[in-house]
């Protein structure tokens, strides 16, 4: 047996085995492009999410344009864009709803799933629970590629004569599944659905890695209870991608049937314009909304989790205090994770649900407060009383705090059956999942990005143009947000291309006016960032202390710059918590330090 | 490569541990499962919405429910031929059992052609969801006998290929975790299918 098990150990870490003393044959293929060292596949997650930031930042600069200018005409944009994005110097109608929906889609998969816990997933749990990798290196290289393939895949559905899908990030049927209904239903679709499948498959073996790695190949010492939270929460992410896309998986099959098949899943008594009666007979639309919600509601949290484990994470080590609840956190964290998976419907309320079942999803989804309460509570007192030392890092994750509050304060509404049938589709929904997801999760991206750069790339960032990074987005995230949700209470409608035609929407022309300068100036911001990020890979102050933030976690024991195998002699043993700061009058105390005789309770 | 062992590995030898690819396998068959729990959830939902055709399975689905079941039999007994080192048993007991994989996924298919002749469209215009659910149901589990089949055939020519001789049973073992759970895969849908139609 245990000649077994150190076989297939010996099998994992073949790709490395003398990282140390002796030197090692890297080619750069080997090392950038098919590496298997996590640490690698890792920084290949982030700048590959951190394209397509760009890109769908700049979409919704785009469309920006149209609903802040709805009669200015830019006709240097056709010159740059083409005719079919933009003629007479307005953003078509057909390209604003392919702006949104690709907008939508990269943001939430490619951006904030692919890039943020694929970047922080790999990146931390090897480090920080002291392993040399991941439980299959070559599966993890697989999970990037991928990715990387899928985002080809997307990339080219720009760029197909039809244009590329124009249907919303759900994708509901019966938009999405007839070619006739819409141009961009037709092979700028199927680009979307191959991209998807794509992805869904790159999550799954990613996922399936993340959680045997944590399950398997933690240290000597390093118990489940000594987990630092972000290892948690990277954890019940994976759990719940690997039980959710599946799910998601299983409607795209059906739509592609319907598609391409003529099968009617999805598809009853339709009437197409110009086409006439469909023959499809029997078919529910809902039932598609019902496996895309399965997933889509897991999905907030995948994709929230793991800024809320990086959060606490620094929070604790820059208050210098240890985290306040650590039970509580990882508790609250399961129960959100359970609870994720029992509210789909509470975006479905108005689809004819019964009201009775919809009020069994009012109950479930408010139930998802009292977790999400404990954890703010559990942050602010981590804040309570602290020595704070207010690195950028630090700042992103207050923000990220700030947000997570006012954002989950709308969903109490939203999750009310009754009120949702005004707030629906509007631009309160808007606003309310860009502030709690979209934007909190990037604050958390953020934090874990200035916090951890140093061991990405044993540099430093610019700490000046940080600090104008984060005032700049956070100001600017409230600002161009929170007016939205007067428009949504206002009952403006969300997805259209020009409300300037509205009596009762006339009244906002100068707010879309306001909050589109805003994203601009926002979205420049980002470009800042991004210049700070690559210059300092390369110019940036050179990090020469091995724990530039006095932290406890192991991360901070390996070598400055590590090699492929982390730990150059034996990997460090575990004897206490992740959060042992301030105790005993000692300032901070690693997990590697031995519990002393003299030390008390812990 | 002595090097590789001599790295402590802490966590893998001082504990007995799940092997981490079994433990993958059976994390993966999770998610499969939460495939098949999708659809025929998907499935119960759509009957109940009315608009649904009723009709019987035909009796090539009890044959090939045999054939798979008597490949479970042979793949175990392959397992037990390898530890064995009887590697012409093995052999011949892994061919038999890919062989068996194919014959199900064909009487399988003469199923739907059945069905078809008989006047259950599965697909295409005019088509009734309830057949299209059996056949796509049906189809992604043929997909997964087939992938499994080829896991087969991969391990097959890897441990004859080879010039190192592995003496791990790890990978027949996975191909034999995952064939079980085709195998009961197909007898819940057949169940279910039978149940509930
Ligand atoms: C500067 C930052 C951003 C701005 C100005 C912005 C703006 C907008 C606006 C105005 C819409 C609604 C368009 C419409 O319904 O007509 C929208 C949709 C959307 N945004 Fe953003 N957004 C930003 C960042 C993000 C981020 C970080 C995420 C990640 C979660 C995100 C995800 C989405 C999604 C999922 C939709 C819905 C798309 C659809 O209706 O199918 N956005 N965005
Ligand atoms: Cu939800």
């Amino acid at each position: 047996m245990s000649n077994e098990v150190l076989h297939a150990h010996a099998e994992a870490l073949t790709v490395h085995g003398d990282h140390h003393e002796h030197h090692h044959q890297e080619t750069f293929i080997s090392k950038y492009v098919f590496s298997q060292d996590h640490k690698m596949i890792a920084k290949q997650f982030l700048i590959t999410g951190m394209v397509w930031a760009v890109l769908g930042g700049l979409m919704s600069v785009l469309f920006r344009l149209q609903l802040g200018y709805p009669d200015a005409h830019f006709t240097w944009l056709e010159d740059i864009l083409g005719k079919w994005w933009v003629k007479d110097g307005r953003i078509t109608p057909e390209a604003y709803y392919a702006l949104v929906t690709t907008h939508g889609t990269v943001l939430v998969f490619f951006v904030l799933t692919a890039g943020l816990s694929g970047t922080f997933a790999n990146f931390l749990i090897p480090l920080q629970i002291g392993a040399r990798d991941m439980a299959s290196p070559f599966m993890n290289m697989l999970s990037y590629w991928f990715f990387f393939t899928a985002s080809i895949v997307m990339i080219s559905s720009m760029f197909v004569e039809t244009g590329p899908f124009s249907g919303g990030w759900t994708a509901y049927p019966p938009l999405s599944a007839l070619g006739s209904a819409s141009p961009g239903s037709k092979t700028g679709m199927d680009l979307w659905l191959i991209a998807m499948a794509l992805f869904v498959v790159s999550s799954l073996l990613g996922g399936l890695n993340y959680i045997a790695t944590v399950l398997n190949m933690r240290t000597k010492g390093m118990s489940m209870t000594r987990l630092p939270l972000t290892i948690w929460a990277l954890f019940f992410t994976a759990v719940l991608g690997v039980l959710s896309f599946p799910v998601l998986f299983s409607g795209f099959i059906l739509l592609i049937f319907d598609r391409n098949f003529g099968t009617s899943f999805y598809l009853s008594d339709i009437y197409v314009n110009g086409v006439g009666a469909l023959q499809n007979e029997g078919g529910s639309a809902i039932l598609f909304q019902h496996l895309f919600w399965f997933l889509g509601h897991p999905e907030v949290y995948i994709i929230l989790l793991p800024a809320m484990g990086m959060v606490s994470e620094i929070l604790s080590t820059n208050a210098r205090k240890p985290i306040f609840g650590y039970m509580a956190m990882v508790g609250s964290m399961f129960a959100i994770a359970v609870l994720a998976f029992l509210v789909w419907a509470h975006h479905m309320f108005v689809t004819g649900l019964n009201p009775f079942l919809g009020s069994v999803f009012v109950l479930l989804t408010l139930l998802i407060a009292v977790p999400s309460a404990i954890k703010v509570f559990n942050w602010l007192t981590t804040l309570w009383k602290g020595n704070i030392r207010f690195t950028p890092g630090m700042l992103f994750a207050i923000g990220f705090v700030s947000l997570f509050i006012s954002g989950g304060l709308t969903g109490i509404y939203l999750g009310n059956s009754a009120l949702d049938i005004h707030l629906h589709d509007t631009y309160f929904v808007i606003a309310h999942f860009h502030i709690v997801m979209g934007v909190a999760s990037m604050f958390g991206m953020f934090a874990g990005i200035y916090h951890w750069f140093p061991k990405m790339y044993g540099r430093y960032l610019n700490n000046t143009m940080a600090y104008i990074h984060f005032w700049i987005t956070l100001v600017g995230a409230y600002l161009i947000f929170w007016p939205m949700h007067y428009e949504g209470l206002a009952g403006m409608p969300r997805r259209y291309y020009d409300y300037s035609t509205w009596e009762s929407f006339k009244q906002f022309a100068d707010l879309n006016k306001f909050i589109s300068i805003v994203a601009m100036i926002v979205f420049a911001t980002q470009i800042l960032f991004l210049f700070n990020f690559f210059y300092s890979i390369f110019k940036g102050r050179i990090v020469t202390k091995q724990n530039p933030w006095n932290s406890n976690t192991l991360e901070w024991t390996a070598p400055i710059r590590p090699g492929h195998g982390n730990w150059p002699g034996e990997i460090p043993e575990v004897h206490r918590w992740a959060y042992d700061y301030g105790k005993d009058g000692k300032e901070f105390i690693p997990q590697t330090t031995p519990v002393g005789a003299e030390e008390s309770q812990h | 490569m002595s090097q590789n062992i001599s790295i402590p590995s802490t966590s893998l030898s001082s504990r007995n541990k799940i092997h981490p690819q079994k433990f993958m396998l059976w994390m993966g068959i999770g998610s499969i499962c939460m495939m098949f729990a999708g659809l025929t959830s998907a499935y119960i939902v759509k009957r109940n919405q009315g608009n649904w055709l009723e009709f019987n399975i035909p009796v090539y689905f009890w044959y090939s429910t045999l054939v798979i079941m008597l490949s479970s039999i042979t793949i175990q007994f392959a397992v037990k031929a390898f530890k064995e080192r009887a590697m012409q048993k093995y052999k011949a007991l892994v061919t038999i059992t890919a062989i068996l994989g194919i014959v199900f996924s064909y009487l399988q298919w003469v199923g739907f052609s059945f069905l078809n002749n008989h006047g259950i469209q599965l697909i295409g215009r005019g088509s009734n969801p309830a057949a299209s659910f059996l056949f796509v149901i049906m189809l992604l589990h043929i997909a997964h006998v087939i992938g499994g089949v080829m896991a087969l055939l991969i391990i097959f020519f890897k441990a004859f290929s080879s010039k190192i001789k592995t003496y791990s049973s790890i990978s027949i073992e996975l191909a034999a975790t995952y064939w079980h759970f085709v195998d009961l895969l197909w007898i819940y849908l057949l169940i279910f299918f039978y149940l509930i139609k």
